[in-house]
């Protein structure tokens, strides 16, 4: 997994958006590698860059969004010097995009028949009867009852549920080699989250595509991904396996965050919050390592230095003064 | 579609049906409110006195009361009859068939005009925020509301009949000099091209040009801003983002997804606009010369004729009651998630 050249490359991705409060740092010098196949994490509180990271890999950034340094590989390609209609034709046979909020994210007044249809021929040449066998197909495979009875159904007719997996037919409709799933279960209820989950992860199992979980919930990304990648306000901290970075984590933010995860050992009782809040990326003199303001173990040079990448164990990378 | 009941479509009509009475009473009892005696006004032979005057009163009913006079008007409105005019001397109903076709003919074009420029100018103006092209619609949009229709009337005919002398003389819906067309619907556009009159129908079509544009001018600033501000809505929806990722062609993504959600709210602004047009119209049809029921209404309410302006007041609250029906009719059909039973 190691050795190929990845499917996807973040390498040093810095990005701000101006916008009227001030220019927003949103991300700085961000790395990750998704090999092919491979299902990575990435985990973070709201407001850590995940869903920016992932909208610039899909070149969907809005216009505020600039990118200042750094960039995204897509299987060699550089995918901000692309232009739109060589994006296009990455979009959906390529990289898809699960979103969350799926009720918001469908065509409210398109059945979801004629939405997945949209998406089959805008990059096949199918007729429109084969493009509505083929979205009936794709309805079955996210386990959808009575399939050809739902292609006519609105998103409002469906449940939350339903939506998602409609979205999740959608996003794998032309077979894309690579599927980011932006926190896929929000809004979800718990039983559905984890059906979803399961599905999504067997789904990407089974026809060997590769993943990019966006969540802020560690312990589902545990279950879930080969590796994780964990992020904080739009720096990444340490990238591991979930089995390394349960059992020791080296950043102090990935400790806390462990700590808040609910797990077999812990009860609600037991359970923390990350304190503090996330820095304000605004702030024109924000420290080189944006923990730096909650840390427990922060050093002068943590607000000064960018902290260097160390790798206490094969595989597992941390960016930290102080690694555990 | 199926949504559509014949119950509602009926129980709309009715519950419009009050609303129809309180608009015919209370312009009956405005026009009585007026200082003018239509008796005096139409005794203008040089020998007629006091005594001829209050003959004439006494023989347009004048003289009773007004609960009285409103009566008798409501129970010749039950059996279809509006009254007679007293310029015209012709019975209301027939006077309003004859000119209603023109009215609505110059409505229906002001409206499509309307809808021709202003879609396109919102649509543009909310891709491209900020840009030329928005400001463009913002100062087209302001100044067609803030001009007077008559005003705009006037300076259209002056620049391009007058100036320019592109436009035919603003006296007429037809070329005079030219065969007309046997009368089948009024809309002189559509009986020329029956007709297969392709001459006339140029001419009518020419005619028809400025006043409609004049019309334009003002419905275009609400609904180039509805479409604008519910297109920028529509752009920044999370569906819009879904078919982008998705890879969906741009023209798709603007068109099937982006501007259909967006149109909802401008139908219910297209039936206001629609409404508020025709009504709108009684001063472009003076400044035109257009034969409607506007410029119809006008002459006699500055008559002191009471019957015409009591039938145009209640043809066009009707037309009010039925366009508000149509647009909650066309607002199930755009919208699923609406239904009417």
């Amino acid at each position: 997994m190691t050795a190929a050249a990845p499917l996807l490359r973040v390498r040093d991705l810095t990005l701000e958006f101006v916008t009227r409060g001030g220019t927003v740092r949103a991300l700085d010098a961000v790395g990750l590698a998704v090999a092919e196949g491979e299902t990575v994490g990435v985990v973070g509180e709201s407001g850590s860059g995940k869903s920016v990271m992932a909208l610039a890999v899909m070149g969907l950034l809005d216009r505020a969004g600039r990118i200042t340094a750094g960039g995204v590989e897509y299987r060699g390609r550089r995918i901000e010097a692309l232009p739109e209609r060589e994006l296009r034709r990455l979009r959906g046979p390529e990289i898809a995009m699960v979103f969350q909020n799926p009720r918001t994210a469908l065509n409210p007044i398109r059945p979801v028949g004629r939405q997945l249809v949209d998406v089959i021929r805008a990059h096949r040449a199918l007729g429109r009867r084969a493009a509505e066998a083929e979205a009936v197909a794709m309805l079955r495979a996210v386990r959808i009852t009575d399939p050809e009875a739902r292609m006519g159904a609105y998103p409002f007719e469906l449940s939350g549920g339903m939506c998602q997996r409609v979205m999740i037919a959608l996003a794998l409709a032309c077979a894309p080699r690579l599927v980011i799933a932006d926190e896929p279960t929000t809004g979800l209820d718990v039983t559905t989250q984890a059906v979803i989950m399961d599905l999504v992860a067997g789904l990407a199992a089974e026809r060997a595509m590769a993943a990019l979980f966006i969540t802020h919930d560690l312990a589902l990304a545990a279950e879930h991904c080969h590796r994780i990648v964990v992020m904080h306000a739009g720096q990444v901290v340490e990238t591991a396996t979930p089995g390394r970075l349960f059992a020791a984590p080296a950043h102090p933010y990935t400790r806390q965050l462990a700590r808040s995860t609910p797990g077999e050992a812990t009860t609600v009782a037991t359970l923390e919050t990350v304190p503090g809040n996330l820095p304000d990326l605004t702030d024109p003199c924000l420290p080189a390592c944006r923990y730096a303001a909650r840390c427990p173990l922060v050093a002068p040079r943590c607000l000064t230095e960018r902290p260097p990448r160390t790798e206490p164990w094969p595989g597992h990378a941390v960016f930290c003064w102080n690694p555990a | 579609m199926g949504r559509v009941s014949l119950r509602f479509v009926l129980g709309r009509v009715l519950a419009a049906l009050p609303v129809l009475a309180g608009v015919v009473v209370l312009t009956f009892v405005l026009m009585r409110l007026l200082p003018a005696d239509p008796a005096a006004f139409y005794a203008t032979g040089p020998a007629m006195g006091p005594a001829e005057v209050e003959a004439l009163r006494r023989q347009l009913g004048l003289d009773r009361t007004v609960a009285e006079q409103l009566l008798i008007y409501l129970r010749d409105l039950g059996t279809g009859n509006l009254g007679r005019s007293m310029v015209t001397g012709q019975p209301v109903t027939e006077d309003l068939a004859l000119r209603l076709p023109a009215s609505v003919e110059l409505t229906i074009a002001g409206f499509l005009l309307a809808l021709l420029v202003a879609l396109p100018l919102g649509i543009l103006a909310a891709t491209r925020p900020d840009s030329a092209i928005d400001h463009l619609t913002r100062v087209i949009a302001t100044t067609g509301v803030s001009m007077p229709t008559f005003v705009t009337g006037l300076v259209l005919i002056f620049v391009f009949y007058f100036l320019l002398g592109w436009a035919p003389d603003p006296t007429s819906r037809y070329d005079l000099f030219l065969p007309q067309s046997p009368r089948l619907t009024g809309f002189l556009t559509l009986d020329t091209l029956v007709d297969g009159n392709w001459e006339q129908f140029g001419a009518v079509a020419a005619r028809l040009v400025l006043p409609a544009a004049t019309m334009a001018l003002f419905a275009i600033a609400p609904l180039a801003r509805m479409t604008r501000a519910s297109m920028l809505a529509a752009l920044q929806g999370d569906f819009v983002r879904t078919a982008r990722a998705l890879g969906l062609s741009p023209a798709k993504v603007l068109l099937t997804y982006a501007l259909r959600n967006a149109l909802i709210p401008v139908v219910t602004m297209m039936g206001m606009v629609l409404s508020y047009m025709l009504g709108a119209n009684v001063l472009v049809e003076k400044v035109f010369a257009w034969p409607g029921i506007g410029s119809y209404a006008l002459d006699a309410l500055v008559a002191s004729d009471y019957a015409p302006v009591q039938g145009f007041v209640l043809v066009v609250a009707a037309i009010f009651v039925v366009l508000n029906l149509v647009v909650d009719l066309v607002y199930a059909a755009v919208d699923p998630r609406v239904g009417l039973g």
